[in-house]
């Protein structure tokens, strides 16, 4: 019986590797895709391109402006000199905010009274606007501290101190990337599972398959293990380059990360032979993939949190395996993460395994025509 | 009949025969009309980065009315959900559960340092793991603690904490909602799908039935044969963009401040790349299992992720924004942005439009040339 297994997953390897192009399409564009994505995701604001809009001119209003166009986070690409030349800045995109500074504005400073400082940004990406208004801020007042500082004045009764645990600098790189890990292994293993017994349904070398000895449990296995074999390898180089590559700290135990990454990839194997067996043509394995991985990573809290969806789709991602992964993958890497902690994130992964790789055991046989 | 006539008969004819093999094969329409409604609606409200109901710990270690005045300040922002604790060490434990995503923390000595002057200190720390989310977070507290220590100045008779008074307008969305530039962004992420489906089904469907022979010998031009496929499928694609584009608008309540014909337009360019790269792929790719590979790789992760839809393309290192350009969906995202939120600016939607143009030339004369070796 093993040896028939074994035959068969030794034929499975041969299917999937013997084709120069699909060998390459499996192997090459997830590592090109991390190196390529892993700098392109990024919520980090770098050289915001910004115009000054100075009416003080002064000392002081220039200093504010050097502490902008000083540093990494601003570029400054541009002078104003009257209220009709924002528009074109911003609607051009040439600048992505205006700083303009008030005609009293040291004046008042030194007088004590407020000295108004105003800020117009492109709202067309509000989270960059935000971000940027937020750096705005931060510039702001330590500015006004080290005024307040030079003159002698007394500093506000409290102070604000913020750290942020597990990310120091709050690199979104140390979010993203790990997060890609998850992007890609979900990725190789639909590709290398969801054609696969569609494929054959359509060349008819499936109804061979059943006819043999071969009992659909024992289908499953030959089915799955390739999948299963290269995911882990693909997930361990895609890891390796994670953490030697763009250095994001491993903190947690690599036990906890590789018992869920098994589970993911079988969660993942049992959903892509679901697809597979259901589908009577190759076309419509493609659709049932597309149908699946689209929704799998958008709603999964890769790129935007699910706390800030709605309730019925927060429900809706409890049958997201990626969903878990990504908080066992982000939690290992950056939290130090047990696996006492990260329980509630295995078992669903476990069930929904289990429920797919069942269901498409059974429709093997089922779905015949 | 001259030449010219005799070509235009062919095309009618062929664009009749795959408008009747769409129109009784009800998947197509279903990939057209159907995904996109379902997707837009699914990740419209789905996707979003306007971090609500933030749950802040408060740690307050000896409560009184200063404690009190501060925690009023964060419980009228509608930002925040507040939990009080009364020691530092449960609220980490909460913090690392997940059960909180920040602290804010007064220490026992916080009245008394405050009102001697001795300048007190309130302690702030945010699960970082995700950035963005802990970048904005820590903006809200920013705010509100900001808000606080005016209110306490001003009651006190004391010197203006923040002498610089910051007047923040954001054009264009001025209420921040993310959702107004995300949608615009998803619409050219699904059509990025929907045309490459479309595509990538019916080119190989053709040589699997063995019909593909059959056309061949008729006197039809290969020029003929793609045009006839892709009229058809351009039709359909332009529907679905134009449902996606009206849910937008009305299901969203997405501002369209531009043009319609704008709209429109940049619409029907980015169609035809679409449609064209889907070609591409089905006719080098030879065979189904590697096109359909193919497609799940080059269409959605670099649409999603290199459009600029919701990674900010600017913030990138040079040479990835280089790749960037290799990216149709990132012209039709930076011209919906600016239809939909900003209106007709002409230096914005011009060179974009010009791209897609120049692109989908490209695709196509690629499509051309390939489809004729394939042929011989």
């Amino acid at each position: 019986m093993l040896q028939h297994i074994f035959a068969l997953i030794v034929k499975e390897f041969l299917a999937l590797l013997k084709d120069k192009r699909s060998r390459f399409v499996i192997i090459g564009p997830p590592i090109v895709q991390l190196v390529v994505f892993g700098y392109a995701a990024t919520y980090d604001l770098n050289r915001v391109p910004f115009a000054i809009y100075d009416e003080d001119n002064t000392v002081l209003s220039q200093r504010l402006t050097e502490r902008f166009s000083g540093s990494t986070t601003f570029e400054l690409v541009g002078r104003i000199d009257h209220d009709a030349g924002i528009a074109p800045m911003i609607d051009g995109k040439r600048a992505l905010m205006v700083l303009h500074i008030g005609p009293r504005f040291s004046d008042r400073l030194a007088s004590g009274d407020s000295a108004p400082v105003q800020v117009i940004v492109d709202g067309r990406n509000s989270n960059t606007a935000l971000l940027a208004l937020n750096y705005v801020r931060d510039v702001l007042l330590a500015f006004t501290a080290d005024w307040a500082a030079e003159q002698q004045r007394p500093p506000p009764p409290a102070k604000l101190e913020m750290r942020a645990w597990f990310n120091g600098n709050l690199v979104s790189q140390w979010f993203i990337v790990p997060g890609i890990i998850g992007l890609l292994t979900l990725v190789v293993s639909l590709l290398v599972t969801a054609l696969s017994v569609a494929r054959e349904r359509e060349e008819g070398t499936f109804d061979q398959l059943l006819v043999t000895p071969l009992r659909p449990v024992e289908i499953l296995i030959g089915k799955s293990v390739p999948g299963l074999i290269i995911g882990l390898l693909e997930s361990t180089l895609i890891v390796l380059l994670t953490v030697y590559w763009f250095e994001v700290p491993l903190r947690g135990h690599i036990g906890a990360l590789y018992l869920g990454l098994f589970l993911f990839l079988l969660a993942n194997i049992g959903i892509g032979l679901m697809i597979s067996s259901m589908a009577v043509t190759q076309q419509q394995g493609l659709l049932g993939a597309f149908l699946f991985l689209v929704p799998a990573v958008i709603l999964s809290g890769f790129a935007t949190p699910i706390a800030n969806m709605p309730e019925l789709v927060q429900q809706l991602t409890l049958i997201n395996p990626m969903r878990y992964f990504l908080v066992i993958v982000r939690g290992v890497f950056l939290e130090d993460a047990g696996m006492d902690l990260l329980a509630d994130q295995y078992w669903p992964m476990a069930v929904i395994a289990l429920c797919s790789l069942a269901a498409a055991g059974w429709l093997f046989r089922r779905r015949m025509y | 009949m001259n030449a010219a006539q005799r070509s235009r008969r062919r095309l009618t004819g062929m664009v009749r025969k795959e408008s009747l093999q769409i129109l009784r094969d009800p998947s197509s329409i279903a990939i057209a009309f159907v995904l996109p409604i379902v997707m837009l609606l699914l990740f419209g409200y789905g996707v979003s980065l306007d971090a609500r109901d933030v749950r802040i710990g408060f740690v307050i270690e000896s409560p009184d009315g200063d404690s009190a005045e501060l925690r009023a300040a964060f419980d009228e922002s509608e930002y925040f959900e507040a939990l009080v604790f009364h020691a530092i060490q449960p609220a980490e434990q909460a913090l690392r559960h997940h059960d909180i995503d920040g602290i804010v923390w007064l220490r026992s000595d916080f009245s008394h340092r405050l009102h001697a002057g001795l300048g007190a200190t309130v302690g702030v720390i945010v699960n970082g793991v995700d950035a963005n989310q802990a970048r904005i977070t820590e903006g809200y507290i920013l705010g509100a603690w900001q808000t606080w220590l005016n209110h306490y100045a001003e009651r006190r008779g004391l010197p203006e904490p923040f002498p610089i008074a910051l007047e923040q307008r954001v054009w264009f969305n001025p209420a921040v909602r993310s959702r107004d530039f995300l949608v615009p962004g998803l619409v050219a992420v699904i059509m990025t799908l929907i045309g490459a489906l479309l595509t990538a089904l019916v080119v190989a469907r053709e040589w699997e039935r063995g019909t593909m022979e059959a056309l061949l010998v008729t006197p039809i031009h290969i020029r003929e044969l793609l045009l006839g496929k892709l009229i058809p499928y351009f039709v359909l694609g332009m529907g679905g963009m134009l449902l996606t584009v009206a849910m937008a608008r009305w299901q969203f309540d997405v501002p369209l401040r531009g043009s319609f014909a704008v709209l429109l337009a940049a619409s029907a360019l980015f169609m035809l790349v679409a449609l064209a790269m889907g070609l591409l792929i089905s006719i080098v790719a030879r065979n189904q299992f590697v096109a359909g590979q193919v497609a799940i790789i080059v269409t959605f992760l670099p649409a999603f992720i290199l459009s600029g839809f919701i990674f900010d393309i600017h913030s990138m290192p040079w040479a990835i924004q280089q790749i960037t350009w290799l990216i149709p969906a990132r012209y039709f995202v930076s011209i919906l942005q600016t239809v939909f939120l900003a209106g007709n600016v002409w230096s914005v939607i011009l060179p974009n439009a010009a791209a897609l143009a120049l692109m989908g030339a490209l695709l196509l004369a690629l499509v051309r040339r390939k489809a004729g070796k394939r042929l011989e």
